[in-house]
């Protein structure tokens, strides 16, 4: 990533004028409170506590609504509630029990909502005027979201199978004894390692890409209009266009890395749960 | 420019590295929303959506129950009538059946009655020919006996004598009968 964007740098002076790229300290602005502390906020971490906001507000209204539906016995739901009904049972159903079955997936309902709910609700804020960065675009999030979707299906797996859940995912059954030797060290890799790695890495650099890709894009179009002479000005409105589609495309990824990362998550734990590894 | 960026973009920040204040943060953020979700969302979302789940079963559970109930009075209904139908044609058929067997009475009763009428009757009939019989038999030997005294005389009033003719006379008059 960095050669390309040393290229895209080296590309953009050769066009002359003031032209910065974006680089990877987009990712690392300045600190605005409590700077040098374990708790030291920037604009991402205060970002990440707005979405945090946000979702407990809206989600507060929806628990009001569902609250009132079961005491009042209401059962057609108002506009607003369905709108809430609609988001937890995508969850509920179409990720969760559809993998998982009924009582296990709402076992993990709680985790994998969780998840879904914070990675939407973080990734969108990339194509939020005013906001205009992911709160995953910074590894620690994703970290911490991989880490428990890891420490989860561990459990999964240790509660229903106990120690001969590792013995059935490191040694898996079917195969001649000679070839554990060199399937064992792929599985512990792929399983134990690899799996919280790529849920993480994969979110991220998703979200990092996306905002490099729509800075670089918008600033392009703001020098082309701004600095550039006489038919380069043409290049911005290219550039505008880019952008517009591109930020259509982000809150496509957006949703779509929510749903990859709680549906990988839920994959891991079924694979986890099932009897056959 | 180029070393700028070359030189940032090295000395700086490995994106791959969390940030203590990063760490802190997104456990945070994502421990406060588990929790929510968890104890707060959730229970309230599976709560109504169960309650809902068992009202429509309910609701269609007792629009069949409903339904089966009209069709089990009406069926009721069908039945009583049927009941009641062949109730009023038993009722008809007992009428009849009486109002058959107090005519086949009467008409016994009048029969038995004319039988003992006509046996009266007869009875009645025989007595008094009897009856006249005897009468005819004093009264035609007393005829007999004046007309022979007229004839024979005096010698034949001797009542034993006469009475004894008389009687001989008219057994023989039986015998000839017979």
């Amino acid at each position: 990533m960095r050669n390309a964007l040393s290229l895209l740098a080296l590309h953009s002076d050769n066009s002359g004028g003031s032209f910065t790229p974006p680089s990877i300290d987009e990712f690392y602005p300045q600190a605005v409170l409590f700077a040098g502390t374990p708790f030291e906020l920037n604009r991402i971490m205060l970002i990440r506590l707005l979405v945090m906001t946000l979702l407990i507000v809206l989600f507060w209204l929806w628990t009001a609504k569902f609250k009132k539906a079961y005491k009042t016995q209401q059962y057609v739901p108002s506009r607003f509630q369905f709108m809430g009904e609609a988001a937890l049972n995508f969850v509920r159903k179409s990720i969760a029990q559809d993998q998982l079955g009924e009582k296990d997936g709402d076992r993990f309902l709680p985790l994998l909502a969780t998840i879904f709910f914070v990675v939407l609700g973080m990734n969108i804020t990339g194509v939020i005027p005013a906001l205009n960065i992911a709160g995953t675009s910074v590894i620690g999030l994703p970290l911490v979201l991989a880490l428990a979707a890891y420490i989860t299906f561990i459990y999964a797996g240790i509660r229903k199978h106990g120690a001969h859940f590792f013995t059935a995912a490191l040694f898996p059954a079917g195969v001649p004894k000679p070839f554990y030797i060199l399937v064992t060290p792929i599985e512990f890799l792929s399983t134990f390692i690899l799996r919280p790695v790529t849920l993480a890495l994969r979110l991220m650099m998703n979200m990092i890409a996306g905002h490099l890709l729509l800075v670089l894009l918008f600033s392009a179009t703001e020098f082309f209009v701004f600095n550039a002479g006489g038919l380069l000005k043409a290049f911005g409105a290219g550039t505008l266009a880019f952008g517009f589609v591109f930020t259509l495309f982000e809150m496509l990824v957006a949703f779509l890395q929510a749903y990859v990362f709680t549906l990988l998550t839920t994959v891991y734990i079924q694979l986890a749960l099932a009897d056959e590894h | 420019m180029i070393s700028r960026f070359v030189v940032t973009a090295a000395e700086a920040h490995n994106p791959l590295l969390p940030a203590t204040a990063d760490l802190v943060w997104s456990s945070l953020v994502f421990v406060v929303l588990l929790v929510f979700f968890w104890i707060k969302v959730l229970p309230n979302f599976k709560k109504t959506m169960d309650a809902r789940t068992e009202a429509i079963e309910g609701r269609l559970a007792a629009a069949e129950k409903a339904q089966e109930e009209a069709a089990a009075k009406t069926a009721n209904i069908e039945a009583e009538q049927a009941a009641a139908r062949s109730e009023a044609a038993a009722i008809r058929e007992e009428a009849r059946a009486e109002g058959a067997s107090i005519l086949a009475e009467a008409k016994a009763y009048a029969a038995s009655e004319a039988a003992r009428i006509i046996a009266t009757g007869k009875t009645t009939v025989e007595a008094e020919t009897q009856a006249a019989l005897v009468a005819l038999r004093a009264e035609v030997g007393s005829l007999a006996i004046d007309l022979a005294s007229k004839v024979v005389g005096e010698s034949l009033k001797n009542d034993k004598l006469a009475t004894g003719v008389v009687d001989s006379f008219l057994a023989e008059l039986e015998g000839k009968k017979k």
